[in-house]
């Protein structure tokens, strides 16, 4: 292939790539009138930040906003809290028991979800918590334990176990050499697990759904789907202002671990 | 006098406290989240798909046998759920797959766009599926949509009974690409520079090489992407369900569209349950197909 070919397929790639995302932002600066001509244009003529005040008042977004960061934290402290001890053992022994649990680990991804989520759902009903945050927070946990536990098995075993034995030959316990020696280099991939899990659960939409049966409750994707109303285009400029509002805290934080995660992922898969 | 140096002693090997039984201590917060978390529902999923569970709270639960794999055999509904999801499945995967490749070799060369690219390859992946959903009915919107115009056709895309599943395939390859380019690229920057002098020293052109070394190269990466691409894709909701909800006349209706109807709508728990049981048999004898098959290849 000859350069300028090359170019061209590139540039055909980071068209594709992109068109969606500004004609996103193209309709949120939009106002009404210039959305109802035909012929819509991409650059708006009149651009207006209307839509975003529109967007608050139209729907709970601030009330969405606060659930759905309430359970993404909840989720992510959880999930570490839970993965981080299980991520240690299994990468630091490995017995049979360890196998058939990363083993499963990788196996679980197969099922599809509905096999999870009505059991529990089920349980949920039985503990009084469907409706509510700390069920769809439970129910988040599950989902995102797996993939954490892969990640973070991961850098833990990058951590040289020589340097945890040499803390513990100096007299250090096992406990002093995991908080001094270990617990420093684990840190940013601890951080980019945290915020994986944030990311997984503040962009969750499924089980959402099928938890949380009110407004009052409702998190952030839910309040966005409730934008597309039977009344089409009035409501299509908050409905693009809100989903750009959305997507801003999952896009920075995958900017801070993006890096990690590729070599998390790569550093997992690898040496299995 | 430290537990080390009194098991241990000088000079031999690791010293014990690594190898000692406190192991299976440690295993222990191991193994009760993913017992809890993971095994239970799961099992606990399975086994409903034998009983003819319902959503009301004081219904009987009873035992069943494989009376919901008979019906589901007899469904039409549930047949015509799973050849979209096939369709849907296969097209996404081997499409995020193409498209990727070409975009990961461009990206692993020398060229000025790249930075750009590379960052827009990976947006898709951080945006919640919710909003790629809505992003996209603004593009395929019939009267505020870009399409239309760009084209001057008159063409409501989603609600289009032909049009609908090409529509939401697009999406479905936009969404994915991501994660399978930033895997291929990888993949890429690992196949050793040395193969590549060696070819072009007998004088081989670019597809050639692309033949003889690349793609042997990255077969095992492709083979791991694609696997996990169409399970993935195979188990997809959001994204569809915000995009038509499975409509329109059902066709875009893919199997967990189907089972979200079935568990939630209707409250037919132990059926959905069956209909989850019979998809998760299907992917492993696609999966089990494909990587027999990459395997004998690859030998």
């Amino acid at each position: 292939m000859t350069r300028p070919l090359k170019y061209l397929a590139l540039l055909g790639y980071v068209v594709f790539l992109a068109f969606p995302l500004l004609w996103l932002l193209s309709t949120a600066l939009k106002t009404p009138q210039e959305m109802a001509v035909l012929d819509p244009t991409w650059i708006p003529r009149r651009p207006t930040l209307a839509n975003f005040a529109d967007a608050f008042a139209e729907q709970d977004l601030l009330g969405a906003g606060l659930r759905s960061l309430v359970v993404a934290v909840a989720t992510a402290l959880i999930t570490v809290a839970l993965a981080l001890p299980a991520a240690y053992a299994l990468a630091r022994f490995r017995g049979v028991a360890g196998r058939i649990a990363i083993g499963w680990v990788l196996v679980s991804q197969v099922f599809p979800v509905v096999l999870i989520i009505i059991p529990l759902f089920m349980v949920l009903r039985r503990l009084e918590l469907v409706n509510t945050l700390a069920g769809l927070t439970l129910v988040h946990v599950t989902f995102v334990l797996p993939f954490a536990l892969w990640m973070l098995r991961g850098y833990v075993r990058a951590v040289p176990r020589e340097l945890e034995e040499a803390a513990a030959v100096d007299g250090a316990g096992r406990l002093r050499a995991l908080a001094a020696v270990v617990a420093p280099l684990l840190a940013p991939g601890v951080v980019a697990t945290l915020l994986f899990s944030f990311i997984s659960s503040w962009n969750e939409f499924m089980f959402a759904l099928v938890i949380l049966k009110d407004p009052e409750v409702e998190t952030l994707p839910l309040t966005l789907v409730r934008f597309v109303g039977p009344e089409g285009v009035a409501r299509l400029g908050p409905l693009a202002a809100a989903s750009l509002l959305a997507t801003v805290p999952s896009l920075v934080f995958f900017a801070i671990i993006q890096r990690r995660l590729r070599s998390g992922l790569m550093a997992g898969a690898v040496k299995g | 006098m430290t537990a080390v140096a009194a098991h241990g002693g000088a000079g031999g090997g690791p010293p014990r406290v690594f190898r000692s039984g406190n192991g299976l201590a440690l295993l222990l917060p191991a193994l009760v989240p993913v017992l809890l978390f993971s095994v239970g529902p799961l099992v606990y999923g399975i086994l409903l798909a034998f009983t003819d569970a319902r959503s009301g709270r004081n219904t009987e639960t009873s035992f069943v046998g494989l009376e919901n794999f008979a019906e589901l055999l007899s469904d039409g509904d549930f047949w015509e759920s799973f050849r979209i999801g096939m369709v849907w499945g296969l097209s996404v995967t081997v499409l995020q797959f193409l498209a990727s490749l070409g975009l990961a070799l461009l990206l692993n060369q020398d060229l000025r766009l790249r930075g750009v690219a590379r960052v827009l390859a990976v947006v898709p992946w951080a945006m919640p599926p919710v909003v790629v959903g809505l992003m996209w009915r603004l593009v395929y919107h019939p009267d505020a949509g870009l399409l239309n115009g760009l084209f001057g056709s008159d063409v409501d895309w989603l609600h289009d009974f032909s049009l609908a599943l090409p529509a939401v395939i697009v999406v479905g390859v936009w969404t994915g690409m991501p994660q399978t380019t930033v895997v291929l690229l990888a993949g890429l920057q690992n196949v050793p520079g040395e193969l590549y002098e060696a070819v072009s020293v007998d004088g081989a052109g670019v597809w050639r090489r692309f033949w003889n070394v690349t793609l042997p190269q990255l077969r095992p990466v492709i083979v791991a992407i694609t696997s996990l691409d169409f399970v993935w894709n195979i188990n997809q909701f959001s994204l569809v369900y915000v995009l038509t909800q499975g409509g329109p006349g059902g066709r875009t209706r893919l199997p967990m569209l189907f089972a979200y109807e079935e568990a939630f709508r209707y409250g037919f728990f132990g059926y959905a349950a069956t209909l989850g049981v019979a998809i998760t048999i299907v992917v492993l004898v696609v999966l089990g197909l494909y990587l027999w098959r990459q395997a004998r290849e690859g030998d």
